[in-house]
This record gives C-alpha cells, sequence and structure tokens, in this order.
C-alpha cells in the first residue's frame, strides 16, 4: 500500500477540491498542469497517435516522396512476415521465461531477506546491484562472461574438463543465455516489492499459523503466499510487458543473432525502422505489439477487477 | 519468522544465500577485477577475481580512447538538464495529481499507466519523425526533450505520493492566515516536499545517465554521443575489442549510479510499491 491511498482511507473527506468548484479554482489547477502536460502531449501522446496512424502508410525514410495511406496492406504483408512472427514467438519466450524464473528467484531471495540469517544486510546491497547497473554495462559485462575464448563461465567449466560453450553463438544456448541475464538484471525490483509486502505481513498471523503448527513451508502456502497474491500478480504481469518490450539488453549482447534466435520484435522493427527504413512497415510492427499488450493489459486488469470484488463481497 | 527452524533448513537457507550472493555479485566483482587486468590475462581463460599483476592502464587508455571523456561530458549535461527540467515541470502537476479528484486525476493515473507499458519502439519512430521536422534530431536539446517526456510518468508518479503524504490541515492553516496559493506552496509545500524532490530529482538522473535506447535512435554524430552509446561502440567485432579499457570505460559509467542507488535505495522501494504495485 502506497502513502497515497492510506491517507485517502483515513481521511477521504479532507482531500483538497481543487477541481471543478468554481471558475477560479479551475483556473489555478490548469495552471499547475500546463507546464507537464504540453511536453506530454507534444513529445508523447500526439507521436503515439501518429506512431498509429504511420502504420498505415507506405512511409520510408528512403525518399523524400510523398507519404500515402495504403490501407491495411503492411498488415497483410506483415501476415506472411514468418521472420516476424518467429521474432514474436520468441518474444514470448523470453518475456515469460524472464518474468516466471525472475519471480521464482526473487522469491526466494525475499524470503532469505526476510528471515532471520545474517549476512542480510551485506546481501541487501548486493541484490541491488544489477538494478543500479547501466543495462549497457550489464550487457557488455555478461559478454565477457559469456566470451567462449576467455570468459570466467567456460574458465570454470574447463576446471571439469568440460569443453566450452560458445553461449551467445551458439543456436541452443544463445536465448537461455541472454533470459539468465534478463533474470539477473531483473531480480532486484522484483525482490524489493515482494519483500515490502512481505514486510506488510503481520507477525501475529505467522505466529498464530505456528502455534496451530504449521511448519516453515505449510506456513509459507498457507500465510505468505495468500496474502503476496496480488503483489506477484501485479509484479510478474507488468515484468512480463516490460520485458516483452525490452531492447538495449539484447541488443547490445546479440543484436538477435544468432540466426536471428534471440530476435524478439521491439528488436526486428527497430531495425526494420532503421536499417531497412521501412517505417510505415515498421509502424505496422509496433501496432501488433501494442494490441498484444493490450490484450495482456485488459487480462490483468480484469483479474484485478475480480479481485477487488471479491475482497468488497 | 519467529518459529524455530530444524538445522537443515538453516544449512539449505545458507546456500541459498551463497548462491545469490555469487551470482548477484560476481559480474560487478568481475567487471572491476577486468578493469585492472593486463590484455594477457584477459584473453586466457584463467579464473582471477584478482589480478595476478595490477594493471592500471586501462583506465588511462580507456580516456585516451575515442570519444570517452566527451560522451561522459554529453551524458552529465544532458542527465543534469534532464532532471531539472523534469522536476520543475513535474512538481506542479505532481501537486495537482495529488490534491485532485475527479476526471483529471483519472485521466493522469491512466496515462501514467499506460506509458508504462507502450513499447518506446512504436512512439520512437514518429519522435524520430518529428524532431527532424523542427531539426532537433541528432542533437543533445532533442535528446533531453525526450528523455523528459519519458521519465515524467514516473517522477509525476513518485512526487504525487510525497505530496499526498503532506497533511492538508498544514495548507488550511494557511490559507487561513491569509497566504495566497502561491505563497503556500512556496512556504508550506516545498520546503515540506524537499526530500521527495532530491530523491526524485536523483532517480531521473540515473535514468537518463543509463538511458541506451532512445540515444541509439537520436543520436547520429559521433561527438554528441553518450556514454551508453559511446560504450556500445567500443565493442567491436568480438576479436577486436580491447576489453581491459573496455572494463575500465564501464566501471567509470556505472559508478554515478551506483552511488544515487546506495543513498536512494531505501526511498526508492516506496516510489516502486507505488508506481508498479498501485498502478
Amino acid at each position: 500500500m502506497s502513502i497515497t491511498a492510506e491517507k485517502r482511507a483515513k481521511a477521504p473527506h479532507k482531500v483538497r477540491q481543487i477541481g471543478a468548484r468554481t471558475r477560479a479554482q479551475r483556473k489555478e489547477a490548469i495552471a499547475l498542469v500546463i507546464p507537464a502536460l504540453l511536453p506530454i502531449i507534444i513529445f508523447s501522446v500526439i507521436p503515439l497517435v501518429s506512431g498509429v496512424a504511420i502504420g498505415f502508410t507506405d512511409a520510408t525514410l528512403k525518399r523524400n516522396a510523398e507519404i500515402s495511406f495504403n490501407g491495411v496492406e503492411n498488415y497483410i504483408d506483415l501476415a506472411g512476415n514468418q521472420r516476424f512472427w518467429g521474432s514474436f514467438g520468441i518474444g514470448l519466450v523470453w518475456s515469460a521465461s524472464v518474468a516466471l524464473l525472475t519471480l521464482v528467484c526473487a522469491m526466494c531471495l525475499a524470503l532469505l531477506l526476510n528471515s532471520n540469517l545474517r549476512l542480510k544486510g551485506l546481501t541487501r546491497v548486493l541484490a541491488l546491484i544489477p538494478w543500479a547497473m547501466p543495462p549497457v554495462v550489464i550487457a557488455i559485462v555478461w559478454r565477457m562472461i559469456y566470451n567462449p575464448n576467455s570468459g570466467p563461465l567456460n574458465g570454470m567449466l574447463s576446471w571439469f574438463g568440460i569443453p566450452g560453450v560458445n553461449w551467445l553463438g551458439d543456436f541452443s544456448t544463445a536465448l537461455p543465455a541472454v533470459i539468465v541475464v534478463g533474470v539477473w538484471s531483473g531480480i532486484p525490483q522484483t525482490t524489493v516489492l515482494l519483500l515490502a509486502g512481505m514486510q506488510a505481513i503481520s507477525a501475529e498471523q505467522h505466529e498464530a499459523a505456528a502455534v496451530d503448527g504449521a511448519g516453515v513451508f505449510r506456513r509459507f502456502w498457507h500465510v505468505t503466499l495468500p496474502a503476496l497474491r496480488p503483489v506477484i500478480f501485479a509484479v510478474t504481469s507488468l515484468d512480463f510487458i516490460w520485458q516483452f518490450n525490452s531492447f538495449g539488453l539484447i541488443y547490445v549482447l546479440t543484436e538477435g543473432g544468432p540466426g536471428g534466435q534471440t530476435m524478439i520484435p521491439p528488436l526486428f522493427t527497430y531495425l526494420e525502422a532503421f536499417r531497412n527504413r521501412e517505417i510505415g512497415a515498421a509502424s505496422a510492427m509496433g501496432n501488433v505489439l501494442v494490441v498484444a499488450i493490450l490484450i495482456i493489459l485488459s487480462l490483468y486488469l480484469i483479474n484485478q477487477f475480480r479481485q477487488n470484488k471479491g475482497v468488497r463481497a | 519468522m519467529t518459529a524455530r527452524r530444524p538445522w537443515y533448513a538453516t544449512v539449505l537457507m545458507y546456500a541459498a544465500l551463497a548462491f545469490f550472493l555469487a551470482f548477484l555479485g560476481f559480474p560487478l566483482v568481475w567487471l572491476v577485477s577486468a578493469s585492472f587486468k593486463s590484455s594477457q590475462e584477459l584473453n586466457s581463460l584463467a579464473v582471477n577475481l584478482i589480478p595476478a599483476q595490477w594493471d592500471f592502464s586501462n583506465y588511462a587508455s580507456a580516456l585516451e580512447r575515442q570519444n570517452l571523456i566527451p560522451a561522459a561530458m554529453n551524458s552529465l549535461l544532458v542527465a543534469v538538464a534532464t532532471m531539472i527540467i523534469t522536476v520543475l515541470l513535474s512538481m506542479p502537476m505532481a501537486y495537482a495529481l495529488a490534491r485532485l479528484q475527479g476526471r483529471l486525476r483519472a485521466a493522469g493515473t491512466i496515462w501514467i499507466l499506460t506509458s508504462q507499458v507502450f513499447p518506446s519502439i512504436l512512439i520512437i519512430i514518429p519522435l524520430f519523425l518529428l524532431l527532424r521536422s523542427i531539426s532537433l534530431n541528432d542533437t543533445l536539446l532533442g535528446l533531453i526533450l525526450v528523455y523528459v517526456t519519458f521519465t515524467m510518468p514516473f517522477t509525476l508518479w513518485m512526487l504525487q505520493g510525497y505530496v499526498a503524504a503532506i497533511p492538508v490541515e498544514l495548507e488550511e492553516a494557511a490559507e487561513m492566515d491569509g497566504a495566497n496559493r502561491i505563497t503556500i506552496l512556496r512556504r508550506v509545500v516545498l520546503p515540506l516536499l524537499a526530500p521527495g524532490l532530491v530523491a526524485t530529482a536523483m532517480f531521473t538522473f540515473v535514468s537518463a545517465w543509463n538511458e541506451f535506447f532512445l540515444a541509439l535512435v537520436l543520436l547520429q554524430s559521433p561527438e554528441l554521443y553518450t556514454l551508453p552509446i559511446a560504450l556500445r561502440s567500443f565493442l567491436g567485432a568480438e576479436g577486436q575489442t580491447q576489453l581491459g579499457p573496455l572494463a575500465a570505460g564501464a566501471v567509470l559509467a556505472t559508478i554515478p549510479s551506483l552511488i544515487i542507488f546506495g543513498i536512494l535505495q531505501k526511498k526508492l522501494t516506496g516510489g516502486m510499491l507505488a508506481g508498479a504495485v498501485k498502478g
């Protein structure tokens, strides 16, 4: 729960209304909002709308010829574009794996940090490292770690006489290798959120369960997990969407290679727009991604709505 | 958790903790150690966390190389400008969002949520065309304007949380004393908001400092490259990359955000929580 929600719950009648009470107050509200609203409209809302529109044109960066609407032509082309749908599939595997594995790892880590172990302070600080590192640096470090000829991963394998692997260059290992990096960099946020959720669970609940004879695992299953369900659901679905939209990490790690094995849709779209310079077709791909995300989002909102109803009933 | 644990559970938990410590910490440790290694050692399969010979020349050659110092200056300029402009623009609207009821607040909240989930690749194409048509593509000013817009959803959300935590009674009391809105904002709200503003500003700085994708699309001239773009251009074909200077440059690029995250870690938790869970 955020500070906001708590405050509102406590004193809903005390929230000041700058709303549409009087003309003066309305003017005041507009004056407060305008400075932020202008850049938002110019650099976010208008591009978003025109981005959708460009998806229905034949625009390119190659020529200065007139741009014309070509209806659904881009989408007909896209329907037959197997490389795009391939990247779509890879993107789903990538974001689902990263979101779920991050959740599992973060849950373990949050449980450890929430228990009475030593070294917690150190772990807490270390757990934030991936969060603080610039994505480009993360990609550079992991490229070094995965390097077949000088990376520590193959170095460690050689201790056991296991032959090295070209982790990012091999068809079968490239996608799992980037997924590991995605999980590594996603752990801090999810851990912090789960930990905050855990600390909101009252100690009495655990004690009551313990008195009833519930062991560590049963208490996790019957007390912690149900209480965390809304957090888990929100964090994982948002993480899924963020990963589906991610770009920098994979771009620097593999540029989508080898042979398109790690080509996720945003990367594919980027190459179409700024290397092939087909911005009409690329925007159409962007639109397809938006529709996919809206579907995911509506599932999330429906679930959210159901939960709220459940709480009230 | 207060209940007793069986001994094997404790052992298991420490093993898990050790695993996470190694998994999460290793890349940074490896990077720092690589930045002090000789190229000979870097090109071998030896797994040494402590360099056999400390080689400080990587840092010197990273700084001499290409455009790393100008790139760092570009990043600094862009991040500071983004930070200042974003906070100045967000502050009034965050105040309105926190104290407002009804349609405008709902619209603002929906927009903040939507902007978190839309793929930036869709927005960057028209944005690129827009900036080109007003001759701001391939300029740092254009990049700053885009960063301001892209960081605003989060800063608005963080800041409105901080505003909401300020008791309305204080403002009402000032109003009774005859203060007008501007005075209330300056004398009552602003001082109480200061810690929140600092946290938000630092977060905005790090976001702009670390950002990669938008800079990659919007900047074409090497002399305008920000640090992430310059580092990425270090990576040539795998064989030609000089790993030592690359690692040194990567360490230097990480230091500012590592420091800020160290300072911020507690405050971020609250902001993140509001941003991600409340939605």
